[in-house]
């Protein structure tokens, strides 16, 4: 059982995908290549070889901890498994009890922002000052500079926003116009109700 | 079948469409909760389910979902009628549409990122230190208001006041005895000091015994006594005795 990490620890490789798994077990948040590579002083394709090592080896259903592309990096997470355990004994105050509000406002920010708290509220049709500053509070939205026009500030969502939603960036959010399956749904009963109508 | 007893099922609301009604107009439930286009299905359904077409309940529902409609439209666009005002009514309606769009858009995405926080739930992972969960509330037994009445009123009574009676200690003056066992001595020239304070309380008897021993002092009285714990007698001093003698006479006493 011992053997495939004795040939592992020959593996030159194996001597940095080691040094990658300290770095990454003492980070609180996700390690990007190039991080991993200065802090390493290795180059970042040998540090990308060994970090697929390395998932091969945290993967969920191997291990305890898995190892994870996330928000623009890597980290490590408990596995699914353990997630009931870890409630147990840990709180989640970033999305715990996020109203329909919020979930809202988060999915302007993610989509168009950066994007001003006027901007907001022009789109959801109610003031979002409150709603804002607690999505800030939370460590989901961060500000990101000031509108040109009239200088309010703009908030874009924060790589939390992507590891708590489990993305790897904002690219895998589905396009806004793949989501217009209720539409659709609506109008096939309609359309059905009308077939059944006697004309 | 009049539309205001058509039963609805929507996410927001349950129950008959007139009540709906009611709960908005009374601002208790948010129009921007409801689905409209749930009310007009669940209306069609229904009309579906029958044959004929009864024509004062399509009248009616019409214009109540209008009003709906028109109640929730301005709910969502409140700060923008000023905006729309300058435009014609023709590119009006295409603006408002064009938003009604983009919040529809905004509110599926929400619903994607309300799923997707869904299906990750499962997901710890290490953020800055760990915030340890709160203790688990523990669950009390069932209790009976009666029995918590009870204990309170137990508390709320006032407390008995302490008795500080065993403190007091109520000497009686020495002079008292001095001149009661003189009177005494004065008719007979014996007496037995055990016999004559019977009755009274410890503390009598001490202060009548110190009395005794202010008389021996003066060389009032000879004391004398059989043996130990035996009674004491007293007896009236005709003459002044040697003071060793007393003193002699006093210790076994």
């Amino acid at each position: 059982m011992e053997r495939p990490l004795r040939l592992v620890a020959a593996n030159p490789l194996d001597r940095l995908a080691r040094t990658l798994e300290a770095l990454l077990v003492v980070a609180s948040q996700p390690l990007s290549v190039a991080e991993l590579a200065e802090a390493t002083g290795d180059d970042a394709e040998r540090v990308e070889t060994a970090l697929g090592l390395l998932s091969e080896r945290f993967h969920e259903g191997r291990s305890g901890i898995v190892l994870e592309k996330v928000a623009g990096g890597w980290a490590f997470r408990a596995s699914r498994d353990a997630a009931e355990a870890c409630g147990r004994l840990f709180e989640r105050p970033v999305e715990r009890g996020l109203s329909a509000a919020a979930l809202e406002t988060l999915a302007v920010i993610a989509y168009l922002g950066p994007c001003s708290r006027p901007e907001i509220a022009r789109l959801r049709g109610v003031a979002a000052d409150s709603v804002v500053a607690g999505l800030v509070e939370r460590g989901l939205i961060a500000e990101a500079g000031r509108d040109q026009l009239v200088c309010a500030v703009r908030y874009r969502v924060t790589p939390l926003f992507e590891r708590v939603f489990g993305l790897e960036n904002l690219s895998e959010l589905p396009r806004l116009d793949d989501l217009g399956g209720e539409a659709e749904e609506i109008r096939d009963r309609l359309e059905s109700l009308a077939e059944a109508r006697p004309a | 079948m009049p539309a205001r007893e058509l039963e609805l099922d929507l996410e927001a609301f349950e129950g008959p469409f007139d009540l709906l009604l009611a709960l908005v107009l009374r601002d208790e439930l948010d129009l921007a909760e409801v689905d409209v286009a749930g009310v007009v299905l669940a209306f069609l359904e229904r009309l579906a389910e029958r044959d004929e077409l009864d024509l004062d309940a399509c009248g009616e529902f019409l214009v109540l979902v209008a009003a709906l409609l028109e109640l929730k439209a301005r709910a969502l666009l409140a700060g923008e009628v000023a905006d729309l005002e300058d435009l014609d009514p023709a590119e009006a309606a295409e603006e408002l549409a064009l938003r009604l769009a983009e919040y529809r858009r905004i509110k599926e995405a929400a619903a994607w990122l309300a799923d997707r926080l869904e299906a990750e739930g499962g997901r710890f992972f290490r953020l800055g230190p760990a915030a340890l969960a709160p203790a688990p509330h523990r669950r009390l037994e069932q209790q009976d208001p009666a029995a918590l009445a009870a204990a309170l009123r137990a508390l709320a009574a006032e407390p008995p006041a302490v008795s500080l009676a065993h403190l007091e200690l109520r000497f009686p003056p020495v002079e008292r005895f001095l001149s009661r066992f003189r009177a005494l001595l004065s008719r007979r020239s014996r007496f037995d000091f055990d016999s004559e304070v019977e009755g009274m309380t410890r503390l009598e008897q001490a202060v009548a015994f110190l009395a005794l021993l202010e008389l021996r002092k003066g060389g009032e009285i000879e004391l004398s006594q059989a043996s130990a714990f035996a009674p004491i007698r007293v007896q009236r001093n005709a003459a002044a005795k040697p003071e060793r003698r007393e003193t002699w006479n006093a210790r076994s006493a």
